[in-house]
């Protein structure tokens, strides 16, 4: 427990209070009067107002699409079902920024749809929620069609008999099962839609800008530190708030609810109306999820004459792109590899650490029925590693730059600063995925270890981890996607000569000219294909239910 | 006597004072004051309800349960701090808790791996004990291929493997079906003979504890209620709650004075010596005997079980609780019957008035 928290200690708390601190403590005075200036601001409260709306809105979106998805992912058969779910699950791990331009391929100037009919959204709001269903359609499927899945269709059936019709049984038996799930799940896409950066910073244009992407401005473009600093703490407080929210619906849902095998609740679709909802949500996926991405690989193949390796061959030589390309933008690929490999190793220990510790630490509960105190503790924590998912990363990174630039801990120049910023995003997935399967081994077998003679690192090494292999496999590909994916910290603490893929397109996007659209097309396909890589091979791992992501 | 390490060392198990409390301070302990010795190479069965504290006894002794107070020692030496993996003894689960990702020599050897034995012992002893539990060649076998049965003798051969000065059982057959556990019983005492083990088990099924053990310890609420050998408790239950726990219900509150007691069933004789003063009688039901109608207590047959060997009456005087008697298969009376009863002093037990 003391070296993940020492980590979080380090590498999170620090760098965010020393920038807090640097916008808000002029001279040893705190500036709380900033507060009163930026919220009265009337650009603020536009952004404010904006933020909030746009995450309640995409979040509504994804659950109205989402969860007929959901239904048929856990109660139907159909051929292809694994390699769907897959599919399904793939723009989650995509990178921000492969997202931002596969929409702007999509509906964005020049675009298939600006082509086709003349229809641009990428100044509209559409196109950010658009891109934020396309994104969190997997976070709803996973986790309400995880649960309903293992939900016993007997329990209707019992209801059936009793009376009920079929929607009166859907209603009054498995939506109230579902509801905790389904909160859930909501929560987490309010969480990642109202910290959105990458899309919004590509599709936003200058009308529209969240929390986080006016963070990004403030900081970068207008060093203006303590509205950021302002900023940074509305949104922490926010994130608190909702993850506070999340913690105690996923309690609920925790807790009394009868599981079957999932694999015996499926079945194939019987009569009109169930073939039209599996089509229907297979349509869904083909336009909202597979059509963006299909776009992005058919842009980076279209050169200025027809459809080539132009933008591919291009990558790899410097000369070929802007002059102030210091590199060829194909060694971000391999700058981005060797990162994402680092941050997936620091991610692994500090969460692995961490998770081993949450579950040791949970002591039996006493006849009594209170929770004791520690527990609550521990529980706590529990949650607060989820806070780096929603802190703004601009402002980790930033606070990178500024907090561990002298010694002991001068990283300002170290290769090691790029892959801590990530690894502390890649830690809550695994802990995440861990922390049900190290639960669910029965504690009495570690017993069984001891009393034969194992120490506690013995039976955690022979009994715990044979057993956690595939889980943190499976942690160890969550990790390595989104360290790939990273772009809000990132984007500050990369040095100009070693570009990360993600920083890379948004260079190359941010300058004119059709070489440097496709090469930012190319480059992106590029990450689809290594993120998309990763996730299906972790596919072929997970058979059991053995994480919420 | 004295702590000294060489003399103290007469028992291999010895707690004083163990006590364990869960939740909130002032809830009744799990374990409460118990005293208890173990001799090298006997073989006590603890046998209480579920609840009685007898799985948190064992987990106790084992350090896996930390204690609130008492001692305990094993071989005279204090264990208090000493981690499970250093305490040597062994312990069978409830429901085996073997290694699912290991094969069956992989759970059987793990103990001798944990000590370094060297490869070629540790083969040769995984060869011995699978022998010896029945399952001679079951090496490569997986775990989740094995019948409860055979998990049981894994579980047994594992916990026996590093040579434990001390094994035990927690509800060693528990989950097997009927015929498997007295036959398992019968084997289970011949090879624990035979290896000199010392055991200490613990039961709720009193016919596994009398069939297993050298001594019975009865628990009850964290306390022991008795302790003696299998035909002492049974034919000596010290308290109302160990006679009922061992399935006798003819308990009555008495009154004794000069040889005979005054109870709801009229005068029941009691053995030579029975102090005088209020008390509480067991009457066995094989000392219930039935009469003509006319003589001793009328009663009228309530229910009649067949039990096989004899006969369970359940019989209803005009007064008084019910009164159970074991009755030959071919004298019983029908349900509803109206005969009478008398006491045989060879099956009355004068139970400890003090305690419940």
């Amino acid at each position: 427990m003391a070296v993940p928290l020492a980590f979080f200690a380090v590498f999170f708390a620090y760098p965010v209070a020393m920038i807090v601190g640097r916008g808000l403590n002029d001279g040893g005075q705190w500036q709380l009067g900033r507060f009163g200036t930026v919220l009265s601001d009337p650009d603020v409260l536009h952004v404010l107002w904006f933020t909030v709306w746009q995450a309640a809105a995409s979040t509504a979106l994804t659950l109205l699409v989402a969860l007929p998805g959901a239904y048929v992912f856990a109660r139907f058969d159909f051929p292809g079902k694994q390699l769907l779910r897959a599919v399904v699950a793939v723009p989650f791990v995509l990178p921000t920024v492969v997202a931002g331009s596969a929409f702007l391929a999509l509906v964005g100037r020049g675009g298939l749809l600006d082509t086709l009919w003349g229809v641009r959204l990428d100044t509209s709001v559409w196109a950010i929620l658009l891109a934020h269903v396309f994104f969190n359609y997997a976070v709803v499927v996973r986790t309400v069609g995880g649960l309903w899945a293992q939900l016993d269709p007997r329990q209707e059936e019992a209801a059936r008999v009793l009376g009920a019709g079929r929607f009166a049984a859907w209603r009054t038996v498995t939506l109230p099962a579902l509801g905790p799930a389904v909160a859930a799940a909501a929560l987490m896409v309010f969480l990642f839609t109202f910290t959105s950066f990458g899309v919004v910073q590509i599709l936003g244009g200058p009308t529209f800008s969240t929390l986080e992407v006016e963070i990004y401005r403030q900081t970068a473009d207008f060093l203006d530190l303590p509205t950021a600093a302002v900023l940074t703490l509305i949104q922490f407080a926010a994130v608190l708030v909702l993850l506070v929210v999340h913690a105690w619906t996923v309690r609920r849902r925790e807790a009394t609810l009868r599981l079957v095998d999932a694999s015996r609740t499926a079945r194939r679709p019987r009569g009109r109306g169930q073939w039209a909802l599996l089509w229907g949500t297979l349509a869904v996926i083909a336009v909202l999820l597979v059509l963006p991405l299909a776009v992005l690989v058919e842009r980076s193949f279209a050169g200025p004459d027809g459809y080539g390796l132009t933008f591919y061959t291009t990558l790899s030589s410097a000369a070929a792109a802007d002059s102030t390309f210091a590199v060829a933008p194909l060694d971000a690929l391999w700058n981005s590899l060797a990162y994402g490999a680092a941050a997936t190793a620091i991610a692994l220990l500090i969460g692995g650490l961490a998770a081993a510790a949450l579950t040791r630490s949970r002591p039996e509960p006493g006849p009594s029925g209170r929770t004791p105190l520690v527990t609550r503790l521990v529980r706590g924590f529990d949650g607060l590693l989820m806070l780096p998912l929603g802190v703004s990363a601009v402002t980790v990174g930033f606070g990178f730059l500024i907090a561990l630039d002298r010694p002991p801990l001068d990283l300002r120049s170290s290769w090691w600063l790029v892959p801590l910023a990530q690894a502390l995003v890649g830690v809550p997935f695994v802990v995440r995925t861990m922390l049900p399967v190290l639960r669910a081994v029965d504690s009495r077998l570690r017993e069984a270890a001891a009393v034969l003679g194992a120490s506690p690192w013995r039976v955690w090494r022979e009994v715990d981890l044979p057993l956690v292999r595939r889980a943190l496999l499976i942690a160890a590909g969550f990790a390595f996607a989104v360290s790939l994916g990273e772009f809000g910290a990132t984007v500050f603490i990369a040095r100009p000569d070693q570009p990360t893929l993600p920083v890379a397109v948004a260079r190359l996007l941010g300058r004119a000219g059709e070489l440097n659209y496709g090469q930012a097309m190319a480059l992106s396909t590029l990450l689809m294909v290594v993120c998309a890589g990763a996730l299906l091979v972790l596919e072929r791992i997970r058979t059991d239910h053995s994480g919420e992501f | 006597m004295t702590a000294q390490a060489g003399t103290a060392a007469s028992e291999m198990l010895r707690l004083d004072g163990v006590t364990v409390r869960f939740g909130t301070p002032g809830a009744r302990p799990a374990l409460d004051g118990v005293d208890l010795e173990v001799a090298p190479h006997e073989i006590v069965c603890v046998l209480g309800p579920s609840g009685s504290g007898k799985s948190t006894l064992l987990r106790a002794v084992a350090g896996l349960q930390p204690t609130d107070a008492g001692t305990v020692r094993l071989a005279g030496r204090d264990q208090t701090g000493v981690p499970p993996h250093r305490r040597g003894v062994g312990l069978m689960f409830q429901d085996h808790q073997l290694f699912p990702q290991r094969d069956v020599a992989g759970n059987v050897a793990f103990g001798l791996r944990m000590r370094r034995s060297s490869r070629t012992e540790q083969e040769r002893t995984v060869a011995e004990l699978l022998d010896l539990v029945g399952l001679p060649g079951a090496q490569r076998r997986a775990v989740a291929s094995l019948s409860g049965g055979e998990q049981q003798r894994v579980a047994l051969a594992r916990a026996l493997a590093p040579r434990p000065r001390l094994l035990m059982l927690d509800e060693p057959l528990g989950q097997l079906d009927r015929g498997l556990r007295e036959r398992l019983v019968v084997e289970l005492r011949r090879l624990f003979r035979e290896l000199g083990t010392t055991v200490l088990a613990v039961t709720h099924d009193q016919g596994e504890a009398f069939a297993l053990a050298d001594r019975v310890v009865v628990m009850r609420d964290g306390r022991i209620a008795q302790s003696g050998t299998p035909l002492e408790v049974w034919q000596r239950p010290a308290t109302a709650f160990v006679a009922r726990f061992l399935g006798f219900d003819n308990v009555v509150e008495a009154s004794v004075q000069a040889g005979v007691a005054a109870t709801p069933w009229g005068k029941v004789p009691v053995p030579d010596g029975t102090p005088g003063g209020p008390c509480r009688l067991l009457v066995r039901p094989a000392g219930v005997r039935l009469t003509a109608a006319a003589d001793g207590l009328p009663c009228t047959v309530a229910a009649r079980t067949f039990r096989g060997t004899h006969v369970a009456l359940l019989l209803q005087p005009a007064d008084g609780p019910q009164i159970e008697a074991a009755c030959p298969l071919h004298e019983a009376p029908e349900t509803g019957a109206r005969v009478g009863i008398s006491f045989a002093v060879e099956d009355v037990v004068v139970l400890d008035a003090a305690a419940e």
